[in-house]
């Protein structure tokens, strides 16, 4: 009998193999193999020891096949083949990096999430460093069944070990009812969002909002959820979903499962999805939540995917998933406010601030009336350009109108 | 031989005694200033050679018995073909076959492929080689195993070596894509065609002798003839000399990688805010795949701005020829070409013209091209808080890496080096590299995806960053970084053993490589 976790072979880097063999009335035997061994041998031993020895496992003899892998892999590989040996309810837990406390508005910017396959450590060492908007830990359809068990330990070990610079921390987990149990691997962790994948009913959402308040051990209103619809009757009962709970913020679209459900394929020019993208982007405007596109799957087409972009936007989409951090500069660059969009903004935020000046309570501008939400999403135009650096902060010093 | 070991200039310790032979120690930038007159070779006469300029022998074997191949010799070879170099490992097939024995190997380079000849270090056919260490040879020389002291030197430090002396080559072995009976040749013409010659200038004009193989024989004249056969002996044709296809190499595809590409962009970002780039500047990115990324870059910022560089220098490619071709740059100064487009754009372009290490790197002339390049790119295994770097080991202590031109690159006016902050769990920014290469005085920006070093001695640059938004650190923030992700290394293990020495491009020994513990 043995258990095995991990990967190793050509091409895998910063990653490790574990097997473990229980050998009865044994000692403790490390068979150590690292690239990286003669810088850190002795400090792979010391954790293989400590974890070990905190889930009192001793009898086994413990192999690493180890490529570089950084100590919160090598602890979740050594978990998954420990907790498949032994029963226990014990978590080994490394320290939560100062960093990673805090927090994530509702209605922060979500114009770029990047997909990390969630058994995968390699990619999520440098994911933070792309600036994109939000990190996704996926556990769903990047990971191999026979991997989901793993891969639960290392999504775990990520969001405590891996520092994602001010990104909003998302997990999308499995199909419910699977993705429950991931739940408790991610809530008490620092996660900001979860993904919920395959989203029909709006029953769905509240199972997830209802475990997650039961990990807190208080209703949910720390975690913010994303539905995804992914086929013909997710689409059907967007609105229902996108208002199925307070904590949803935005609605996401997935277009590969949703071509497949009604029996088509995807296309460049995307007629075949255009009332789904229409209804999500609907929905969600409607629940005052963020309508969220699909993720573009060619991502050496930079050209092809600037032109996604720009019909995203003018579908009204908030923002989309990246497949590749390549992707995600072109996606803020056609997403973000351009001139046209920031000037306008400019002209009703001086509009407003002039009103208010001279007393007025009615604005106008260009004999139209304008109203307060026009005026909140011109600031929030505004707040999006000066971030990305597109205007100064105080643009207003400038502003000649 | 003598043990004895004296600190340099940099505050490594080194010997004074290579294979029986004196050595300098290193003593500062600019310090070393050698008197006298450079090494001759022999005077040869024309009666000596065919009137007819007919020089061809029937086999390789032939021209090395009538060169008067002979226990102890230096053999050099280059590596204008790269991994598809089948020169060098034929050179040795035919001393083996001879019972010749202890022989130096000096190649201007050495690749994977010459893995081939560790039978030969084994069996005693080659002592040693002074050269680069790549691949399986590096490790070969890392574990003890070589019966000698490697010697490992630049390109520019390759041709001072072979004037001044310190290298006397007996038998140069010249593989050629084309050449004549008389040994006029060429890189640019012939299915085995990889460019220029330029490494092989040096050895034609001063090795006692010359021999040209080429698989493909034309006629005389050759044309060009970037090695003149009025310096050659013999002429031979084989069957093959090179595999065409590995005569591409890996390293000359643009990275995929992204935290890759976003270093190169940094870097790019990095020369457009501080005016590096200006219209009629000059560069030179290496053949990595970072290098050449960077390149791309600097082409989109250039159009942007619509301006051009004056020159570039190479290791060319199809993307540097299509900046020429473009007339985003205006010459290449080639020093090494890595592709076919390469090949095809310095047979056909006059804007595309050949270097050697004498014009771009030499230490003995009455100076070179160095100096002049506004920015050049270069890679490391690492860096110190000094900004001292390594290019020949790894931080397991390994020699993997030659120098090739990396330390007279440092010459140029602004040296940027673009490295990961850590690969795999490995550190790149140490407390002290683990083989010094390139004094920290020469490296003024180290480029990593997770901030931007700058050189204190470089305030221009420090104060012209101001404001740009780029995320300039120390390097000790940067180490400190790259150490808490990765955890602080412990250190590897050497035995006294001294396996090679580093010169610096003077020819002083700036640092030695140990023996490599291994593990237990």
């Amino acid at each position: 009998m043995e258990f095995t976790a991990g990967n190793h072979g050509a091409g895998v880097r910063s990653d490790c193999f574990v097997r473990l063999i229980p050998t009865p009335d044994q000692d403790l035997c490390i068979d150590l193999k690292s690239k990286v061994g003669s810088m850190y041998s002795e400090s792979i031993r010391d954790l293989c020891r400590n974890v070990l020895k905190f889930f009192g496992v001793e009898q086994v003899k413990l192999e690493l096949d180890d490529s570089g892998a950084l100590p919160f892999t090598i602890a979740a590989r050594l978990e998954a083949v420990i907790t498949k040996h032994i029963q226990t309810d014990k978590e080994y837990l490394l320290p939560m990096l100062p960093q990673n406390l805090y927090s994530t508005a509702r209605d922060m910017d979500r114009v770029t999430r990047l997909y990390l396959p969630g058994n995968n450590p390699k990619l999520m060492i440098n994911a933070g460093i792309y600036g994109s908007h939000g990190i996704i830990l996926d556990l769903e359809d990047s990971v191999a069944p026979e991997k989901k068990y793993e891969a639960r330990f290392l999504v775990r070990n990520a969001l405590r070990s891996v520092d994602f610079h001010g990104a909003e921390r998302m997990v999308r987990i499995n199909q419910l009812p699977a993705g429950l149990e991931d739940l408790k691997f991610c809530i008490p962790h620092g996660v900001h969002l979860i993904l919920i994948p395959k989203c029909e009913h709006a029953t769905q959402v509240l199972q997830t909002d209802q475990k997650i308040s039961e990990i807190l051990g208080r209703k949910n209103d720390a975690i913010h959820l994303m539905p995804i619809i992914e086929n013909a009757a997710g689409v059907m009962n967007a609105y229902e979903i996108a208002r199925a709970s307070e904590n949803v913020v935005a609605l996401a679209i997935g277009l590969e499962d949703y071509t497949a459900d009604i029996g088509t394929q995807r296309t460049p020019e995307g007629k075949e999805t255009f009332f789904a993208r229409s209804m999500v982007v609907n929905a969600a405007r409607a629940a005052n939540i963020q309508p969220i596109d699909s993720v573009f799957p060619d991502i050496d087409d930079m050209e092809a995917l600037k032109r996604n972009v720009l019909e995203s936007k003018a579908l009204g989409f908030a923002g989309m998933g990246c497949i590749h951090p390549r992707q995600v500069p072109v996606i803020h660059e056609n997403f973000l406010p351009d001139e046209a969009d920031t000037l306008k903004a400019k002209r009703i935020v001086a509009a407003f601030e002039k009103a208010k000046k001279d007393g007025f309570g009615v604005v106008a501008l260009d004999s139209k009336m304008i109203d307060l939400p026009v005026v909140n999403r011109a600031l929030r135009t505004i707040e999006r350009a000066v971030r990305a650096g597109r205007i100064p902060k105080d643009w207003r010093d400038t502003y000649d109108q | 031989m003598t043990n004895e070991l004296v600190k340099n200039a940099a505050g490594r310790m080194v010997p004074v005694e290579i294979n029986g032979k004196p050595a300098v120690p290193f003593m500062g930038v600019g310090k070393y200033h050698p008197q006298g007159n450079r090494y001759a070779p022999r005077i040869p006469s024309n009666m000596d050679y065919p009137a007819d300029g007919n020089k061809l022998v029937p086999s390789l074997k032939e021209a090395l018995i009538r060169a008067g191949l002979r226990d102890g010799m230096t053999i050099s070879t280059h590596h204008h073909f790269r991994e598809g170099d089948l020169v060098a490992n034929m050179v040795f097939d035919c001393a083996s076959e001879l019972g010749i024995k202890n022989l130096c190997w000096f190649p201007s380079a050495s690749f994977s492929c010459h893995a081939y000849l560790l039978k030969y270090l084994d069996d005693g056919t080659i002592s040693h080689i002074e050269g680069s260490m790549n691949g399986p040879l590096g490790r070969y020389c890392s574990e003890g195993k070589m019966r000698k002291t490697a010697v490992l030197r630049s390109h520019g430090g390759r041709y001072q070596a072979i004037q001044d002396g310190d290298v006397k080559i007996d038998i140069a072995v010249i593989g050629a894509g084309c050449a004549d009976a008389f040994g006029n040749a060429n890189g640019v013409n012939g299915p085995s065609a990889s460019g220029l010659l330029g490494f092989a200038v040096a050895d034609a004009q001063y090795a006692n002798q010359v021999i040209v193989v080429t698989d493909n024989l034309v006629p005389f004249p050759c044309i060009p003839w970037q090695i003149q056969g009025n310096y050659v002996d013999f002429t031979v044709k084989v069957d093959r000399v090179g595999i065409p296809e590995k005569i591409v190499s890996g390293t000359t595809e643009v990275t995929r990688s992204p935290d890759r590409l976003l270093i190169a962009e940094m870097t790019a970002q990095f020369c457009d805010v501080t005016g590096i780039i200006h219209d009629g500047f000059s560069f030179q990115a290496g053949a990595g795949g970072t290098a050449l990324s960077v390149g791309n870059f600097f082409a989109d910022i250039m159009r942007k701005k619509g301006i051009k560089a004056r020159f570039a220098r190479g290791g060319s490619n199809k993307y540097l020829v299509q900046m020429l071709e473009e007339n985003l740059v205006e010459y290449i100064l080639d020093g090494q070409t890595f592709d076919l487009e390469g090949v095809r754009s310095i047979r056909d372009n006059p804007r595309h013209v050949m270097t050697s290490p004498f014009t771009s790197y030499n230490y003995h002339s009455k100076g070179n091209f160095a100096g002049m390049v506004d920015v050049v790119i270069l890679g490391a295994t690492e860096v110190d808080l000094n900004f001292n770097a390594n290019v020949v080991s790894h931080s397991d202590g390994y020699l993997l890496h030659g120098i090739g031109g990396w330390q007279n690159c440092l010459f140029g006016k602004t040296v940027i080096l673009p490295v990961p902050l850590f690969r795999d769990r490995i550190p790149v920014i140490r407390d002290e590299v683990t083989t010094l290469c390139g004094p920290g005085e020469l490296i003024d920006v180290i480029i990593t995806e997770r901030g931007i070093a700058i050189n204190p001695l470089r305030t221009d640059l420090l104060e012209k960053v101001r404001g740009s938004g780029l995320p300039v650190k120390t390097l000790r923030q940067l180490k400190e970084e790259a150490e808490a992700i990765c955890g602080i290394p412990q250190k590897p293990l050497f035995t006294d053993k001294i396996v090679a020495a580093i010169k610096w491009v003077d020819g002083t020994v700036i640092d030695v490589v140990k023996q490599v513990k291994s593990e237990k």
